[in-house]
């Protein structure tokens, strides 16, 4: 195998500065992904940092948002009483993703860190620009059924794969990150970033950061979310297209709303202009309708994902009838 | 015979005598057995579809630790058999010439084996894989079924012998479907599966001599391996030994002996140690088989009143180019059911890709995808009841052979199956039904194979504290062959099923032919009950001579056993086996039986027959498919084992949902490779997708096709599974899926 330095940290300071001079030293945690990579040739790191001794696991409520720590278990998230009581939609979101042996291993800050399942990034024989900048994107003008309709660029069209990231994305969660220069949160919805011309980056972390934390602020969702995935097969399958809706309702009349999309871009995808169209409407159909519409625009499909275009709004819908109880 | 052997109250559910070795990891599968000084080989595929070799830079493979050769066929060394240029050396034939693994520098498929490194450990192979360089002189390969349709041809076996399932076939009329009342016509595409056993394809080269090989293989034939890499290597056939006690899971793709397995045994000859070779999951895709992509067109005529008038059924099935993979694709059109004009054109097209192999229920589940939607779609188009038309079409005998059923217990099948799955909730008018915001649906679909058996041979022994020990070179893929064998003894001579070992999968046992073809049951089955009357005979020739004057006229049906005392006519003979064997100065009595398949062969046709209902939820708006239920009613004679067969049909059902709903290996062809090849991507159904599966079993023996009265239902398990789904999906939305499998994007 391809030799490679180990180290183990046990505090944040140590991990961080396990990085230093190595810009092909990687964290690794659970592993569910990282590993595979290293199996298949696609990355190949000198050095690996194991941070799971590193106390990051917690999960806590204070000063109005609930701090979910990097190295949490997604199964530990999933099934916490903190959690489920104020953001089932996170709960709702781990459990739809992955398997619960994997859940077991995978940790919050893998979760945000897990590549593309793109099929030429992991073919070594084909190109992709992800991979290999410049080999050119095998999706592009090939078997792209999987891929995005939303922020592609020339060079890439993959998706993002996390459902728990969709999840988040809508509650308006920030990452505390922690680098050699200190500390800085950066709004969930700026963490992951849209292919462009450099679709090898995935994220905005600079060199030597490290994910502490995931926080979200306290909220009144917590009755009407629901998180809502399509995909091809009931269980252990990335989503065709996933919904995370959060609702914050007066009555039959919804006050605020929370619309997140996954499968359909680089990023977890945020619905913004529909949220806006959402408030202060009536809880209906026709103006879960009306939002999914608003929250198509813009979106391009390739030449094996045209369904997306269709199967997008009727999701939206379904995730916002569940929401607001209608199902 | 016994009367008492066909009474199903002696068939009672057994749990698999060879349970407590898996569940504990006892059980040893071939990638665990571990030889002093062994070797580890990882195959390197090629990366283009079709073209030749220009160069292999191995220098950074063999410069780096551990590493022992660096074999392609540059430097490997030239099997005796590749010289000849005839016949495919494995059985059951495939016509052509099998790939020969290192022969020379071109490339047929892509992820063709074309270097294997070994080393010292399965990391450094690995690794050292990694660094092999390879230059190509690309050429243009044709991988798309669909885009080369034209150029199909029909198989050489169907040119040699009119009466091939594969050949041409017209019964009646070709023009009748022109002159039907109701015509209708559609096409149907089966994508390309692959069998991904739970057990990756692994195997353990051993020349323990210069002429004498052992191999630990993952086969389906023990017999078959012996035989293949005896010719492949030119040895005598007793200086080659196949083990497979243990298999993970087949599904077929163990029916043929591979280029992987002649890779290890060339590498284990090379670096002169024991060789290991295990494939990944990505190469399951390519090196091993797979479920060829098949094109389907049906014409089906009818009368306004559902009597079918016409049934044309063409189909076209993808190959190597090296290799006319066949299968009976559309052999149950032609006996199924009663038209009076039946065509059928077989047709198989070689692309360049790896030679496909038959996977569970072979071409008949491909064939009953079309023609089981086709009566799906006729019988709504003349606003019938779909088991009621093909009541209305019942063979009473076979059209096809001209020849009376041994058994057909089908209408016994439908019948159950209505009441079972709750046939009455069905609406004819599709989307009429509604749970919640679901769609709810219900389909049937019909299968057959045939009751296939062949020769074997059991070994067994009887000592005097009453064990009996058998052996036989079958192999267990996973149905549970050692239990159903046990309880087959058990159920002949009396003696408990805990003091009744049947050891297989060994080639140096007594003769059996493949685990494949829902024969095993069939073809084993009947050496045991040979061999437990033939051990009787001796008893009773025995006792006879020593003065047992009750045993002068006793036949083999009259001798049982209660723990070891003998009991004859069912009353006790006052005589254990232990004093007889004592009386006679031995420790134990033995025989080996060899049981053939008889005349009957001649006069019947045989089949085993399946009916397999679904009701599925179909959400309306984001195309998800659940299946809530299936019954699976199957008419495959004796049932031996009813724990172990119905795992079996339960298994069928599971692989029938994948084919519906799940299963597609996805080619990319401007590459020829595949793009949906791990587990994430090719997806298997898993517990999530699996509903309730309710087994029945009509449990009547079929004496004319073998004495057990087994007729197999490993195949039938899952033909017909699919186009239930397909038509209860139809049911529940008005949409028809003609091509599989059925995904949400399909239905919004």
């Amino acid at each position: 195998m391809i030799q490679f330095q180990y180290e183990r940290a046990t505090t944040t300071k140590a991990a961080i500065n396990g990085l230093a001079n190595n810009s092909n030293a990687r964290f690794i945690a659970g592993g569910t992904n990282l590993v595979d990579l290293m199996k298949r040739n696609i990355t190949a790191p000198t050095k690996l940092v194991d941070i799971n001794m590193v106390p990051l696991k917690d999960i806590q409520q204070q000063n109005g948002k609930t701090s979910i720590g990097a190295l949490a278990l997604n199964s530990a998230v999933a099934d916490n009483k903190l959690i489920i009581e104020k953001h089932p939609l996170l709960s709702q979101a781990l459990n739809a993703g992955a398997s619960a042996q994997i859940r077991n291993m995978a940790t919050v800050g893998g979760n945000m860190m897990q590549r593309t399942r793109c099929p030429y990034f992991y073919d070594t024989a084909l190109p992709c620009n992800k991979r290999e900048p410049g080999s050119g994107c095998g999706a592009l003008e090939g078997l792209n059924r999987m891929h995005a309709i939303f922020g592609t660029s020339e060079q890439c069209i993959a998706v993002h794969p996390s459902d728990m990231c969709i999840a988040l994305v809508a509650l308006d969660a920030s990452v505390l990150v922690a680098g050699p220069k200190g500390e800085r949160r950066i709004p969930f919805e700026e963490f992951h970033r849209l292919p462009g011309n450099q679709p090898e980056k995935d994220n905005t972390l600079q060199n030597n950061e490290m994910i502490i934390s995931v926080e979200i602020p306290d909220n009144a969702f917590a009755k009407n979310a629901h998180y809502f995935k399509v995909r091809d097969r009931a269980s252990y399958a990335f989503a065709l297209v996933s919904v995370a809706a959060a609702l914050n309702m007066d009555g039959k009349v919804i006050k605020e709303a929370r619309l997140a999309m996954g499968g359909v871009a680089h990023k977890p995808w945020r619905l913004k202009e529909a949220e806006k169209a959402l408030a202060g409407k009536p809880a209906t159909e026709e103006t879960f309708r009306q939002a999914a519409e608003i929250a198509m625009q813009g979106a391009k499909a390739f030449k094996y994902n045209a369904f997306k275009l269709k199967l997008g709004p009727n999701v939206i819908v379904e995730a916002l009838k569940n929401a607001a109880g209608l199902v | 015979m016994n009367e008492a052997f066909f009474d199903k109250k002696d068939y009672k559910p057994l749990d698999r005598v060879d349970g407590r070795l898996k569940v504990t990891g006892a059980a040893k599968y071939s990638a665990e057995y571990v030889l002093p000084n062994m070797s580890y080989a990882v195959l390197v595929g090629s990366t283009i579809a079709k073209g030749t070799i220009e160069s292999i830079d191995s220098k950074a493979a063999e410069r780096a630790p551990g590493v022992l050769a660096v074999i392609s066929h540059l430097n490997a060394i030239k099997l005796p058999s590749y010289q000849s240029k005839g016949e495919h050396p494995s059985e059951p034939s495939t016509k052509g010439q099998p790939l020969r693994v290192f022969f020379d520098n071109k490339i047929y498929s892509n992820d063709q084996p074309i270097v294997a490194v070994v080393a010292t450990s399965f990391e450094k192979a690995r690794h050292a894989a990694t660094l092999v360089k390879v230059q190509y002189n690309k050429e243009q390969h044709q991988t798309d079924l669909e885009a080369n349709a034209e150029k199909a041809v029909l198989p050489a076996s169907g040119k040699k012998n009119p009466k091939s399932p594969t050949a041409d076939y017209d019964r009646g009329q070709i023009d009748a479907f022109a002159n039907a009342p109701v015509k209708f016509e559609a096409e149907y595409v089966l994508p390309t599966e692959v069998h991904n056993p739970m057990e990756l394809q692994s195997i353990t080269a051993h020349w323990e001599a210069d002429d004498k090989l052992t191999v630990y293989d993952k086969v389906q034939g023990t017999k078959m391996t012996q035989k293949n890499f005896a010719k492949e290597w030119n040895l005598p056939e007793e200086n080659v030994k196949c083990i497979a006690t243990f298999v993970g899971g087949a599904f077929g793709n163990g029916l043929h002996n591979w280029p992987h397995e002649t890779a290890a045994i060339i590498a284990a000859k090379q670096v002169k140690r024991p060789v290991k070779l295990v494939l990944t999951r990505e190469q399951m895709f390519t090196m091993v088989g797979y479920r060829p992509r098949t094109w389907q067109k049906i014409q089906m005529g009818a009368t306004k009143d559902g009597k079918l008038v016409a049934i044309n059924h063409q189909s076209i099935g993808q190959t190597s180019t090296y290799e006319e993979f066949t299968e009976s694709t559309l052999q149950q059109t032609r006996m199924m059911y009663a038209s009076p004009n039946v065509s059928t054109r077989y047709r198989i097209l070689p692309l360049n890709l790896a030679t496909p192999i038959w996977m569970r229920g072979p071409g008949e589940a491909t064939g009953a995808f079309g023609l089981e939607s086709a009566m799906d779609e006729v019988a709504h188009s003349i606003d019938m009841d779909p088991v009621d038309f093909r009541l209305l079409n019942y063979t009473e005998s076979d059209p096809d052979k001209n020849m009376p059923w041994s058994t057909k217990y089908l209408r016994e099948c439908y019948d159950e199956g209505k009441k079972r799955i709750g046939w009455e909730n069905r609406k004819m008018q599709p989307g009429s039904v509604r749970d919640g915001e679901w769609l709810v649906g219900y389909g049937m679909g019909t299968g057959t194979f045939g009751a296939n058996r062949n020769s074997a041979t059991v070994h067994a022994e009887l000592d005097k504290e009453g064990n009996l020990v058998m052996h036989c070179a079958i192999t267990d893929i996973g149905p549970g062959t050692g239990t159903a064998m046990v309880q087959i003894a058990s159920n002949t001579t009396g003696i408990p099923t805990e003091k009744i070992a049947f050891h297989l999968g060994n080639s140096e046992f007594p003769n059996a032919g493949l685990q494949g073809g829902s024969s095993t049951v069939n073809s084993v089955g009947p050496a045991v009950l040979a061999a437990c009357n033939a051990l009787k005979e001796q008893l009773i020739t025995m006792a006879a001579a020593k003065g047992n004057a009750a045993f002068a006229s006793a036949k083999p049906d009259d001798v049982m056993f209660d723990k070891a005392e003998i009991q004859l006519g069912g009353k006790s003979a006052k005589l254990t086996l232990g004093d007889l064997l004592k009386q006679n100065n031995i420790e134990k009595i033995e025989t080996t039986n060899e049981s053939k398949p008889d005349e009957n062969r001649n006069k019947y046709s045989m089949n085993a027959f399946s009916m397999h209902f679904a009701k599925v939820h179909v959400h309306p708006f984001t195309g998800q498919v659940r299946v809530k239920k299936i019954v699976c009613c199957a008419d495959a004679g004796t049932i031996v084992s009813p724990k172990t067969a119905a795992s079996q049909m339960i298994g069928g059902a599971t692989g029938g949902i994948g084919m519906a709903l799940t299963e597609d290996a996805v080619m990319d062809h401007r590459f020829g490779r595949y793009v949906t090849k791990d587990l994430a991507d090719y997806h298997v159904p898993v517990h999530a997708d699996v509903p309730e599966i309710d087994v029945y079993f009509v449990n009547k023996p079929d004496l004319l096709a073998d004495p057990v009265g087994s007729k197999g239902l490993g195949e039938i398990a899952i033909i017909g599974v699919a186009p239930a789904i397909a038509n209860a999906v139809f049911n529940a939305t008005g949409k028809r899926i003609r091509e599989l499998p059925i995904t949400p994007d399909k239905l919004i």
